[in-house]
């Protein structure tokens, strides 16, 4: 396997306690609906992910991630300094754990939505970032990357 | 079920018509069935990273259900042979 993605992923999945903290004001963590049994048909998933800008669906939760993988798009997104999104924990929900499953036909999680349409798991969102189209696929939602800043602040020296 | 490294590496060269394809075990490193892998396939040309990935799954999806944590990488033989040179 190549060395730097697999570095890069190395280090994204690198997890421990209080990865997510700093200070900064915290995702908007959401639960999935109120309703029980019936709270992941089709439609209603659809509604979830189109309710938001980006929507992730986790095992865990971004202050507290349970799984490498779902850490990896955490810390992704932290970088790009994505702050409003919306995560739902799917090891809170088992109907939800395998309704997300089924709606977008991929079969693990995490699980990325950009403007309700199925980005990709962790491995997508990772190339994504490495290879620029991430900070792309935010600004066409009118989302600055941080990333972008930080780079013009190098730029300038 | 079958559920060895060595089989979803035929597998999927088999399947995707691969020119390169490694398979990793990485269970240890996780809790549970959990695996690795590099494709590398004409078949990838001209297809964004999901529909690659799909492509991926499909040939897997048996096996999959299986599988705890999957982690792929799909390059076409361009890019591949690009990565060979770094």
């Amino acid at each position: 396997m190549s060395g730097s993605l697999s570095r890069a992923a190395a280090a994204l999945l690198r997890w421990g306690r209080g990865a997510g903290g700093g200070g900064l004001r915290g995702p908007g963590v959401r639960t999935a609906g109120s309703g029980r049994g019936g709270g992941s048909s089709a439609e209603q998933l659809d509604a979830l992910v189109k309710k938001d800008k980006v929507v992730v669906f986790l095992k865990g939760t971004p202050e507290q991630p349970q799984c490498g993988f779902s850490n990896a798009v955490v810390q992704i997104l932290r970088l790009h300094g994505v702050r409003n999104y919306a995560a739902y924990n799917v090891l809170d929900d088992p109907q939800l754990r395998q309704g997300i499953k089924d709606y977008s036909n991929w079969p693990t999680i995490p699980q990325v939505y950009l403007n309700g349409e199925f980005v990709g798991g962790c491995d997508i969102l990772l190339q994504m970032h490495q290879n620029g189209d991430l900070v792309e696929e935010l600004k066409k939602l009118g989302i600055r990357s941080a990333l972008l800043d930080e780079k013009k602040d190098q730029d300038s020296k | 079920m079958e559920l060895s490294a060595e089989y979803l590496r035929e597998k999927l060269q088999r399947d995707l018509e691969a020119e390169h394809v490694e398979v990793e075990d990485t269970t240890p490193n996780r809790c549970a069935s959990s695996f690795r892998v590099l494709v590398v396939s004409a078949k990838f040309e001209g297809k964004p990273l999901l529909q690659r990935h799909r492509l991926v799954n499909t040939c897997l999806a048996a096996e999959l259900l299986h599988i705890h944590a999957f982690e792929q990488k799909t390059l076409t033989p361009e890019q591949w042979a690009r990565e060979r040179q770094k």
